[in-house]
């Protein structure tokens, strides 16, 4: 067999040039897609990681039917007590939950005693909300990292809009389940910045405060927002949740919960599929580049090298032999290829996180990327590109093994 | 004792509609460890003849034997395995594998086909190698060797694998005057040392009159059959 590589090797540098440009086309091929694997990954694992980390949580639980009517926030598919706590007794079960945070979100009117306009709030339990969502507290551009009783964070935009800052007084006004209104008064803790997604320009405020401007007596909630200890449980912990908390029942006999991790709940689920399909045209161009190349370049070498064929047939080289030494040097050619191809994408990653290229994605602004191969990336592409380079060389290798020998021997 | 027995051989190829006899009832015997020439004009039918012997083509009709074995109709993987183990082969445009060493191209019929070991290889490539004269170049590649060079790895590569019968197809058609002495030189004196058989297609006079049985052939019909007494006394009329 090393004889054989060694053969196939020779072979292939015996025409130096043909071979340089097919290997530089198929290196350029495979460090072209792990580079856009990489930043796409990165990118993809980054606004997972925004959305996730700053305020959906990974998973998140309702009252069944609550998201088909995300939009109006209904109050009155909050989550009664009862619910609540059975909502926990689950979560407690599973290790693989780090924490959660319970939400009571609700829309009003935000005044600053000049202008008033819409806003959409979270009443939250501070402590167990920034642990739920790490990067919250991140997004708190000026005031305090934290939300207490009687203190409100207000978006950006808002802010800016309603010229707010850190320290006003601003007046909330909500109507509660049964159709009243009620009014509260806040002072402006903090302002938040604004990022791409569903809550990305909602208001925090205490949980006690919610309550309070809702007039709830029990300590309902909307939603129950989940942390996982890995990201890669998710979903084994949403077919444990769904396992457990569908047994509950409402009165209509219909699962009383709904369970959803963050691709049913944020619209960059279909940005990330998207990426996806991109990724898999790149892979299907990978596969067309090796293909196309390494197949001309078999059949070129098997139309040069006739009378060769002719020569090592007649001397006796099984059929079957000479198919080897064909497949192999695509086989070489292509691991070649894969090699370098490698080698090149990798350094080209290190390019980008030594120049820390940044980029905007919706409202947020200067991101950076920092990617790096994943070692199934590199594999997958590795295989592709050997199993299209032995696909490719298949047809000459054949025709080179079913030669006529005398026909072959005279071929000019 | 016969190591080729050809019994009435006939071979026609058909090209669309028009059918060209190239053999014509041709039988003849050559017995193990002679000096063989067939001669005639070209087309013949001497290289048709040789292609049949070697089994890289099967006759129209007709038998023939090589080393005990019938080969007329062996397939094309039983037919290499028959060449792999019985036969050499020395062409006229020598046909070494360019991208190997001398070295290499004798090696490559114990690698490739036989599947020698690698020390009995060496012993065996190297001898050969030393037996043609050729030690000195071991490492060359065919591009830095003369035509006469290359023949003599030629002759080698085909008697690595102690072939019981080899066959040359005007194997000194490229080489000038001088050089072609030298390889039917070689030739001869390796036929003596390892007894194997040499089957000749040639033009050339020196080769007829180193054989010690010639078979003329024309159009396609073998029309004389001469012997080294013969040969001596005036040769065939080639």
């Amino acid at each position: 067999m090393f004889k054989m590589f060694k053969i196939a090797l020779r072979n292939l540098f015996r025409y130096k040039r043909r071979t340089i440009l097919t290997t530089s086309l198929i290196t350029f091929g495979v460090a072209f897609v792990l580079v856009f694997v990489s930043v796409t990954a990165s990118f993809k694992s980054m606004m997972i990681g925004e959305i996730t980390d700053s305020m959906l949580g990974h998973i998140q639980i309702h009252k069944r039917g609550y998201v088909a009517s995300l939009d109006n926030l209904p109050l009155n598919l909050n989550l009664a007590p009862q619910a609540f706590k059975k909502v926990e007794e689950a979560l407690t079960g599973i290790p693989e939950v780090e924490t959660w945070s319970p939400r009571i979100k609700f829309g009003g009117v935000f005044s600053n005693f000049i202008d008033s306009t819409n806003i959409r709030l979270n009443a939250v339990d501070p402590d167990r909300e920034w642990a739920t969502v790490p990067l919250l507290s991140s997004r708190i551009i000026s005031g305090d990292k934290t939300v207490k009783p009687g203190e409100i964070l207000v978006p950006e935009l808002l802010a800016k809009g309603m010229k707010v800052k850190v320290g006003d007084t601003a007046v909330v006004v909500a109507t509660n389940e049964d159709g009243s209104v009620n009014g509260y008064q806040f002072t402006v803790s903090g302002i938040l910045r604004s990022v791409t997604g569903p809550g990305g320009r909602d208001g925090y405020i205490h949980i006690e405060d919610g309550r309070r401007i809702l007039r709830l007596e029990e300590a309902a909630v909307s939603e129950v927002a989940i942390r996982l200890e890995s990201f890669d449980a998710l979903r084994h912990v949403v077919a444990r949740l769904e396992e457990t908390l569908g047994k509950e029942k409402n009165a209509q006999g219909q699962p009383a919960f709904e369970i959803h991790d963050w691709t049913k709940l944020s619209p960059f689920y279909n940005i990330v599929r998207m990426i996806d399909v991109m990724t898999f045209s790149i892979r299907l161009m990978l596969i067309a580049v090796v293909l196309i190349s390494i197949m001309n370049v078999m059949i070129m070498a098997v139309y040069e090298r006739t009378r060769e064929i002719g020569t090592i047939a007649a001397i006796g080289t099984l059929p079957g032999r000479i198919l080897s030494l064909f497949v192999i040097e695509g086989l070489s050619l292509g691991v070649l290829g894969a090699i370098s191809g490698t080698v090149l994408g990798g350094l080209a990653v290190m390019a980008l996180n030594i120049f820390k290229i940044r980029f905007n994605f919706g409202r947020q602004q200067g991101l950076i990327l920092n990617s790096g191969l994943d070692p199934a990336d590199v594999l997958i592409v590795g295989l592709i590109v050997v199993v299209i380079s032995v696909l490719a060389c298949l047809q000459p290798a054949h025709r080179a093994s079913k030669l006529d020998p005398i026909k072959a021997l005279h071929q000019v | 004792m016969d190591l080729v027995v050809a019994e009435n051989i006939t071979k026609d190829y058909v090209n669309g509609k028009v059918s060209v006899r190239a053999l014509d009832d041709v039988s003849f015997t050559v017995d193990a460890g002679s000096f063989v020439s067939f001669v005639g004009p070209s087309g013949s039918g001497k290289t048709t003849l040789l292609n049949l012997i070697g089994c890289l083509d099967r006759p129209t009709s007709g038998r023939i034997q090589v080393a005990g074995a019938e080969i007329s109709n062996l397939d094309r993987r039983d037919g290499a395995l028959f060449r792999g183990k019985n036969l050499g082969f020395i062409f006229q445009d020598f046909n070494l594998v360019p991208v190997l060493t001398v070295y290499e191209n004798v090696e490559y019929p114990l690698v490739m086909v036989h599947g020698v070991d690698r020390r009995r290889r060496k012993r065996k490539v190297m001898e050969l190698v030393e037996a043609v004269g050729m030690k000195a170049e071991r490492d060359k590649y065919p591009d830095q060797l003369s035509g006469g060079q290359k023949q003599r790895v030629a002759v080698a590569r085909a008697l690595v694998t102690e072939p019981k019968l080899v066959l040359a197809d005007e194997p000194t058609a490229n080489l000038d005057s001088h050089t072609a002495g030298i390889i039917i030189e070689l030739m001869r004196s390796m036929r003596d040392a390892l007894g194997a058989t040499f089957i000749f297609s040639t033009h050339d006079m020196r080769i007829v009159a180193a054989a010690d049985v010639i078979y003329t052939l024309r159009d396609g019909m073998l029309t004389e059959t001469a012997h080294r007494a013969v040969v001596n006394e005036g040769g065939p009329n080639v």
